[in-house]
């Protein structure tokens, strides 16, 4: 087409004014074309470099950097333990807890937009999860059902540390750590059980809270309880319900402790809990085996 | 035998977990302790070579020189944790299509549910409740329960064991969490779950659960059985009693404890707060059994009575 326009030799100002259009045609569709070229080589791009700030190639400096430079994967080291890598050492039993911590966080999130934690309409948003909301049985399902797994993941997996003798020094400290996190996920469930405010989790947290009337000292049942003054409406259980009864004080009280306070301290210990595990020197195993006749004499003072 | 209640008790949504329990827990004890006895195998063989203790890779892992001791994270370690991730949403997702959820009927203070049960994770403190005041069983044992877990590694002096699975090297810290986590924890969840109804009598797996059962077994307090009756006797009784319980458990433990020379190594690494402490543990964590022992065949409800509490 410009050799047809070049053989048209009298040029005008018409002509020109083409020839200028064409040149900028000419540039845009090269630009386009470099555009086209940059996104078969999505990794050289200014976006993909600002998101991930190195390349992802083969090598072992990225594969490390990649680790390292994510602020999601760099709870990991950027190497391991070549046979901590396998199923048996470690059962996968804590990351499956933080795992399945993290899809209760979720449903939970999404079930919090269903439900009221008063009297008159708790029970009902129930129900209307179940029967209205689309997919809202499946999600309260999954709620329970993960927190059930994850209570048993935990006691596995403390289990497991011990069988291991993975809380000997240097990891003494991670392993109390570790029995708090047990207890935050019970409380966890707990707390969670009074929520539906069906029969089953009323009578369940009567049940256990009439433990607290016995608190010695704090209770108004328990042991010398009574003679510093403790009443059904002063005590510990007092406390724990808002009341001296299973009411809707309790039910705003569980509902608290369940979404905001127990998760939030508990986030504060498993932050503590992984970055102990890194810091105590990783994963405990598996270790090489250490004979009895290489045991050192302990230190005296 | 009713085989129709025993279905519906297991297969009571919230209980599928204790099911799901009774299956893993065993599971992985097997899979725990058959890599221990591997080891043992291997710690064995080193012993008796000393030679080849300089030398071997000490693992029963496969090895050769010039493997690499670690490997990346990405994508070995990586990967294995995608692929759990999602095994375990598979599973829930499953679980929550097949099982729903349970939902009782409205919370109503008047309608008293009978059996009452805490949910499956405290019924062992539930049970507890037999044997002991609910001072001891909801508040002093849990909190003892805790601190005990917790004052584990500080003492356990034993240095061996750490990193890898061994029953050889440290056969008693093993005997007693295996008494304390399976034979005191999990049984009494179980004993929870599938034996106490309604009143929270016992009725044996497949016995009917009878809601007018009444038993009239009247339960004793060791002192009346020796006729004692005055409060101060009472006291003075129970104390001697429980404090001659706590002797003799400790000298039980004691005795396991020194079993061999190799405990006995262990014995004297200890400091003599350390030795205290876990003394004081298992004998209080034996007291359990041995209330349930006079509670369920002898009908004994307190050995010790005070004016202030009852043990």
């Amino acid at each position: 087409m410009a050799d047809d326009l070049k053989e048209q030799k009298p040029a005008g100002r018409g002509t020109a004014l083409i020839d200028g259009v064409l040149k900028e045609v000419k540039g845009l569709k090269d630009k386009a074309l470099d555009d086209v070229q940059s996104l078969k080589k999505p990794q050289k791009t200014q976006l993909f470099k600002s998101i991930f700030r190195v390349t992802h190639d083969e090598k072992p400096r990225n594969r490390a950097l990649g680790i390292l430079s994510n602020v999601f994967l760099h709870l990991h080291p950027a190497k391991i333990n070549r046979d901590a890598v396998a199923y048996n050492y470690t059962w996968g039993m804590g990351g499956i807890t933080f795992y399945l911590f993290i899809v209760l966080t979720f449903t939970g999130v999404l079930l919090m937009f269903y439900y009221h934690p008063t009297k008159v309409q708790a029970f009902r948003d129930i129900l209307y999860l179940e029967h209205d909301v689309p997919f809202g049985k499946l999600l309260r399902n999954m709620h329970r059902w993960a927190a059930h797994l994850m209570i048993i993941t935990v006691w596995l997996h403390m289990f497991r540390v011990f069988l291991t003798g993975s809380y000997k020094k240097p990891r003494e400290f991670n392993w109390m750590v570790g029995v708090i996190l047990m207890l935050l996920t019970m409380l966890l469930s707990f707390t969670g059980y009074l929520l539906p405010d069906d029969q089953l989790g009323f009578w369940a947290v009567t049940v256990g809270t009439n433990m607290a009337r016995a608190t010695p000292l704090l209770g108004h049942e328990g042991p010398l309880g009574p003679e510093l003054g403790m009443t059904a409406f002063n005590d510990v259980r007092f406390a724990l319900l808002g009341g001296s009864i299973v009411d809707s004080n309790a039910l705003l009280r569980a509902y608290i402790w369940h979404c905001i306070a127990i998760p939030l301290i508990a986030g504060i210990f498993m932050a503590v809990h992984f970055w102990r595990v890194r810091k105590d020197g990783g994963i405990s195993g598996p270790a090489p085996v250490m004979l009895e006749s290489e045991i050192k004499e302990p230190r005296r003072f | 035998m009713d085989w129709v209640q025993l279905w519906e008790i297991t297969t009571l949504p919230d209980n599928v977990p204790i099911v799901l329990l009774i299956l893993v827990i065993p599971f992985y004890t097997w899979y725990g302790l058959r890599q221990a006895f591997a080891n043992d195998r291997l710690i064995d063989r080193l012993e008796a070579d000393p030679e080849m203790a300089k030398t071997h890779h000490r693992k029963t892992q496969p090895w050769k020189p010039g493997w690499a001791r670690e490997v990346q994270v990405w994508p070995y370690l990586l990967r294995m944790e995608f692929l759990v991730a999602i095994i375990v949403t598979f599973i829930l997702m499953v679980w929550s299509i097949t099982l729903d959820a349970p939902l009782e009927e409205p919370a109503n203070p008047s309608l008293t549910m009978n059996p009452a049960k805490a949910p499956w994770y405290f019924l062992g403190l539930q049970e507890m409740l037999v044997y002991f005041d609910p001072w001891m069983a909801g508040v002093v044992l849990p909190t003892l329960i805790l601190v005990g877990l917790m004052v584990i590694p500080y003492m356990d002096t034993n240095p061996l064991g750490n990193g890898y699975y061994t029953y050889k090297q440290r056969k008693f810290a093993i005997w007693a969490f295996f008494f304390g986590f399976i034979v005191l924890w999990l049984s009494m969840v179980v004993i929870g779950t599938f034996i106490r109804g309604p009143g929270w009598i016992w009725f044996w797996p497949g016995q009917t659960w009878d809601h007018n059962k009444l038993i009239f077994e009247a339960n004793r307090d060791l002192p009346d059985m020796f006729g004692i009756t005055s409060m101060l006797g009472k006291s003075l009784f129970g104390a001697a009693v429980v404090g001659l319980f706590a002797v003799v458990t400790a000298l039980g433990v004691h005795k396991l404890f020194t079993w061999n020379a190799f405990n006995r190594k262990i014995y004297n690494r200890m400091s003599l707060i350390q030795y205290l402490l876990l003394q004081f543990f298992l004998v209080t964590m034996m007291l359990l059994p041995a209330k349930m022992v006079a509670r369920l065949l002898f009908r004994i409800k307190y050995v010790w009575v005070t004016p202030w509490f009852n043990i």
